[in-house]
């Protein structure tokens, strides 16, 4: 039985491979949640009814079901209606359309906070509605979220590992191969914890320092991680 | 022959290189109302807390009766018995109702029967004009409320003594006689009571001595009379003059 | 296989998914409150390794963590897939409660326990009787999402072998060739679950509401 560092001389690189591909998952995952997530907030904040609730019935469904039973629909159970998507696209998509559920209402709380009152502001100087979202309220929205959104981009670097219950290549895969080789499930596994810990240790010290780097003077932000 | 209930020598009291006041000492007997002023910031509030052992002071010693409670080994909850504290913030146990907020001492510390407990709880709350509100909870009270709550909480232990930290800084104007009052009576009654507030009129009233305190020192102390009147040092006056403008009547003579 | 059959099928997995939640939540409140105090008020070291406990296993993907104590425990003890996922599902919750009573603790105002002991209430007579009754009723909103966060996680536990809701969408799926059907019908299993415990703990952070004037 190797001891779980004896792991990364031989299945290193694997891992490393792994890994990549973890980051790749995470990177997409959050992009895709950050732009639908975006549209899902602004509708809910300054859309009509109709949208409002539309929105809101997205962010309540995705949220409300594990993220796995999406990654099964949307892999398995679609090809059934024609749909039918690769391993990675089909991650990537239930990655990102859950994300964007939980970056909306993140998105959602700061530009509540940053309030109706910045609102009327820029209306008053002649801007339109939406001119007063993109230059007023959003710059500033964003800069607030950062610390609470700061959460996602490190829970959804944990969430990927279930992807490779559909065959994707990531870390957890090779995991999983390193273990199926070595028949030492723990060792293999906790290999796997470490590298899993070291890339959140990473992120979380990016994201640290792009919230020191984008804070504005002067605002009063509650860093609440 | 006055007896004295609370003795204070030679406290001294520092966090790290700030200190917030040395070689202090101070003796209240019993029935004394003691009331200090001051500006703020200048150590009044953490001496009420070394009273009461909340902080324990650096150096010096304190006595309750004859029995020095700052000596090692000394029970502290046993000696917070003695000793009942009333807070600028009223600081009522927010989950529990007047009543429950009285009565928890009582059931859990002197461990009195429950009806026991509830009867001594009214008396306390009877005692503060507030039996009517027994079930309200510190959010359903004004500021003025729960603050007798938080007397009557700490008269229901029976103390030896009373420590009021700023009593009515935080209350709105309107609710601060209220309170006074309440402490007014208190002290007729023969309560031993030591007063850190900025409310003159009751200090010249009802103080039998004032301490002015400033930057951790104890500039005077004298009765009412001698510090509103014949203050020895100028910056008494000085002190007095400014605050009594502020939340006071005006002396009559300049 | 008519329509009704195939659903309750499906459905029937909701014993376990509920079973699985019932140990998991609870041995992860029991633990992370207990983690917590110590976290709180247990002094430095205390602090320290409750924070190396909660950084690790905060940090480290729970089916990752699902795994390492299954097969962990399953080499020592003979539990069934059920138990061992379960309880394994728990210790991993437990980080993040211990985070939820501890950000609770900390959110009642340490002048709270001042008055408490002013009064003469022990150290730990006030955490009982004075910061642990408020403490609580910071703590439902976000351990009521910590239960959903459950509910949908016990899915993990399909890749033991459990036989819970998506494990019967899996098997009625690959038999009937009607995935689409099985795990939308999953889905909406998992959904009304997440919205029943939600609408309870909502009933429930309500009653115990303490009653104030706005």
């Amino acid at each position: 039985m190797l001891t779980w560092l004896g792991y990364f001389g031989r299945f290193g690189q694997n891992f490393l491979r792994g890994a990549g591909i973890t980051l790749e998952l995470t990177a997409v995952g959050l992009a895709i949640g950050f732009v639908l997530g975006l549209l899902l907030a602004l509708a809910r904040c300054f859309g009509p009814k109709w949208l409002q609730k539309l929105a809101g019935a997205y962010i309540a469904i995705f949220r409300g079901t594990p993220l796995l039973v999406q990654l099964f629909i949307i892999y398995y159970g679609l090809p059934e209606i024609g749909i039918a998507f690769s391993q990675s696209t089909a991650a990537y998509l239930a990655l990102g359309l859950n994300s964007a559920a939980y970056q909306a209402e993140y998105l959602r709380g700061s530009i509540n906070a940053i309030g109706a009152a910045q609102m009327q502001a820029g209306r008053a100087i002649g801007l339109s509605k939406w001119q007063a979202i993109g230059y007023v309220i959003l710059p500033q929205a964003l800069r607030l979220a950062l610390p609470s959104w700061s959460n996602e981009p490190i829970s959804l670097l944990k969430t990927t590992a279930i992807v490779f219950l559909i065959a994707v290549q990531d870390l957890m895969a090779e995991g999983k191969r390193a273990a199926t080789t070595t028949f030492d499930f723990v060792g293999a596994y906790l290999a796997i914890a470490v590298v899993y810990l070291l890339m959140v240790f990473a992120l979380d010290a990016l994201l640290k320092f792009i919230e020191r780097k984008t804070a504005i003077p002067g605002m009063d932000i509650e860093t609440q991680r | 022959m006055p007896k004295p209930i609370l003795t204070i020598k030679n406290l001294s009291k520092k966090y790290g290189e700030n200190v917030i006041f040395q070689d202090l000492s101070l003796t209240v007997n019993e029935g004394d109302t003691i009331v200090i002023i001051g500006p703020s910031g200048t150590g009044k509030s953490t001496l009420l807390r070394c009273v009461n052992l909340l902080t324990r002071p650096n150096e010096g010693q304190i006595w309750l009766d004859d029995m020095e409670i700052t000596a090692k080994g000394t029970d502290e909850d046993q000696v917070r018995q003695h000793i009942g504290m009333v807070f600028q913030n009223f600081l009522l146990f927010n989950h529990l109702t007047a009543l429950d907020n009285v009565k928890l001492g009582l059931t859990k510390v002197k461990k009195m029967s429950d009806e026991a407990a509830t009867r001594k709880a009214m008396r306390e709350l009877t005692r503060v004009g507030l039996a009517d509100r027994a079930n309200h909870y510190p959010g359903q009270l004004s500021g003025g409320q729960q603050q007798r709550v938080g007397i009557a909480r700490a008269l229901a232990m029976d103390p030896r003594v009373m420590l009021f930290d700023e009593p009515t800084s935080a209350l709105d104007p309107e609710l601060i006689g209220e309170v006074l009052e309440v402490m007014r009576q208190l002290a007729l009654d023969g309560m031993t009571m030591l007063v850190v507030t900025h409310e003159m009129g009751f200090a010249r009233e009802v103080a039998d001595r004032i301490v002015f305190m400033e930057k951790g020192f104890i500039v005077e102390e004298g009765s009412p009379d001698e510090m509103f009147n014949h203050p020895k040092f100028p910056r008494t006056r000085e002190f007095l003059w400014k605050i009594t403008e502020l939340y006071g009547k005006k002396d009559k003579d300049a | 296989m008519n329509f009704g059959q195939f659903i309750s099928y499906i459905a029937s997995g909701t014993v376990y998914t509920v079973g699985v939640t019932l140990v998991a939540l609870p041995s992860g409140l029991l633990i992370g409150t207990i983690l917590a105090l110590l976290y709180v008020y247990g002094g430095k070291t205390a602090a320290r390794l409750m924070n190396l406990y909660s950084t690790i296993f905060r940090g480290v993907p729970p089916i990752v963590l699902l795994f390492i104590l299954f097969f962990a425990v399953s080499k020592g003890i003979n539990l069934s897939a059920f138990w061992a996922g379960s309880f394994s599902l728990g210790i991993v919750s437990s980080a993040y409660q211990m985070e939820i009573v501890r950000g609770a603790l900390l959110s009642v105002s340490g002048d709270q326990l001042m008055a408490a002991r002013a009064i003469g209430l022990s150290r730990l007579q006030a955490i009982r009787y004075v910061v642990l009754p408020q403490a609580i009723r910071l703590a439902i909103p976000p351990w009521s999402n910590e239960a959903a966060i459950i509910i949908k996680d016990s899915s993990l536990v399909y890749a033991l072998g459990v036989p819970e809701i998506l494990r019967r969408a899996q098997l009625i799926g690959a038999s009937s060739q009607k995935y689409l059907l099985a795990y939308l019908s999953a889905a909406v299993i998992y959904f009304l679950l997440v919205f029943a415990t939600s609408h309870l703990l909502s009933l429930l952070e309500k009653r115990l509401a303490i009653p104030s004037n706005p």
